[in-house]
């Protein structure tokens, strides 16, 4: 009896982590002595340090990749030049660049448009709805009916949480991207193929912007995956935050 | 239950570093050298940044399955290695999504940039890309398929008494 208590006590705390609310701790340790006390107010305030990382790290993982996929997406240069001259008229072209001329930039808006909602939602999800039960049960049913529209194996695709899948698509991404900006950057001779960055400076910086701020949210979304699995790891069965 | 987990964890880390060796392997020795309108051509694995990635991407990812075989299920080395096998995960797919990027590109070309697919000039050097990048795939799919069988391992210690 006593230990059943104590283990919904230490559930509660887990739940209450990217929840900021008020816990209800005062209320748990009713059989605690003192010392008990003091040590469970210092749990109670790692707790609401790991809470309130866990959304600083959340709300600049949304910041940085909504940036990038805004500065990618609007990121557009032309320029007119003279072509030929036909008799006394000069003949003018106008050259532009788009990030939808390219497949690996289209590819990396879109990586980076799903990566920043995903955060904005659970951000959202878990700041309006105040009753936590209900916040964390959206977001797993959120992860499962996501995660099983799109993957095929079933006996261990709930395991695997919905954050893991878009962080590995986020650096998919940014990897294509770069690779594709390193290619516009210094052309490859041996394929006659020239470097676009000379003729284009403004669009191939926003775009180097971009790369470099969505490779930021990667590595935020890789320190939010693993603190948020630490703070759950005594719960076994939801792993998606 | 554990010997099972070791047995299959050990097999299909197998599997994944046979597969990163082959991709490995596979594009290194793609070279090619073709002539069109006088004009000589040469195409080779390290002209291209991205393909020096996969290679060196797969190699480390060809070690890193083999060492990690080593590890005994349930220490705290096999928690790490839960967390290396996602870094690792990722390394790999950034590898093949860079690859893929420039192998479109000399596919199909990009006739916004003035750049033509080189595709049709070095055909045999396009195939063997082409094998790298699904022995890649493979490779990365079988990685994924750990990670999850991991997970399910930690999650569900009666299942396999991790």
């Amino acid at each position: 009896m006593l230990e059943s208590s104590s283990r919904l006590t230490v559930t509660d705390l887990s739940m209450d982590l990217e929840h900021g609310s008020k816990t209800k701790l005062s209320a748990a340790p009713a059989a605690a002595t003192p010392a008990c006390k003091c040590s469970n107010r210092l749990l109670q305030l790692g707790d609401r340090l790991v809470a309130v990382q866990l959304v600083v790290l959340r709300t600049a993982a949304a910041l940085t990749t909504v940036v990038a996929a805004a500065v990618m997406a609007l990121n557009t240069q032309s320029y007119t030049a003279v072509v030929a001259i036909i008799g006394t008229k000069p003949l003018m072209q106008t050259f532009t660049a788009k990030f939808r001329y390219t497949p690996a930039f289209v590819y990396f808006v879109i990586a980076n448009a799903i990566a920043g909602t995903y955060n904005l939602l659970v951000l959202i999800i878990r700041r309006l709805i105040l009753q936590r039960r209900t916040a964390s049960l959206v977001v797993h049913m959120l992860d499962m009916v996501i995660l099983s529209c799109s993957l095929i194996i079933s006996f261990s695709s709930l395991l695997l949480s919905l954050a893991q899948v878009i962080m590995a698509l986020l650096a998919t991404g940014a990897a294509t991207a770069a690779s594709m900006a390193e290619l516009g950057k210094k052309g490859n001779l041996h394929a006659r193929w020239n470097p676009i960055c000379d003729k284009f400076g403004s669009f191939c910086s926003r775009g180097g912007i971009a790369i470099v701020s969505s490779f930021i949210g990667v590595a935020l979304m890789l320190a939010l995956n693993l603190l948020s699995a630490a703070a759950n790891a005594h719960r076994p069965n939801v792993v998606g935050q | 239950m554990a010997k099972l987990y070791r047995l299959i964890t050990a097999v299909l880390r197998l599997a994944v570093a046979g597969a990163a060796a082959a991709a490995a392997i596979i594009m290194v020795t793609s070279h090619e050298t073709t002539s069109f309108f006088g004009i000589e051509m040469e195409a080779k694995y390290s002209y291209t940044p991205s393909f020096i990635f996969f290679v060196v991407a797969f190699a480390v990812g060809f070690a890193y399955s083999l060492l990690v075989i080593l590890v005994r299920p349930g220490s705290t080395a096999s928690r790490l290695v839960l967390l290396s096998d996602v870094v690792v995960g990722m390394l790999l797919a950034g590898a093949v999504a860079a690859t893929g990027a420039i192998a479109d590109v000399g596919k199909n070309g990009n006739e916004h940039a003035g750049w033509l697919p080189i595709c049709p000039q070095v055909r045999a050097y396009c195939v063997h890309v082409e094998g790298a990048l699904i022995a890649g795939f493979v490779s990365l799919l079988v990685h994924f398929l750990i990670i999850m069988y991991s997970l399910h391992a930690v999650a569900e210690p009666l299942c396999c008494s991790h």
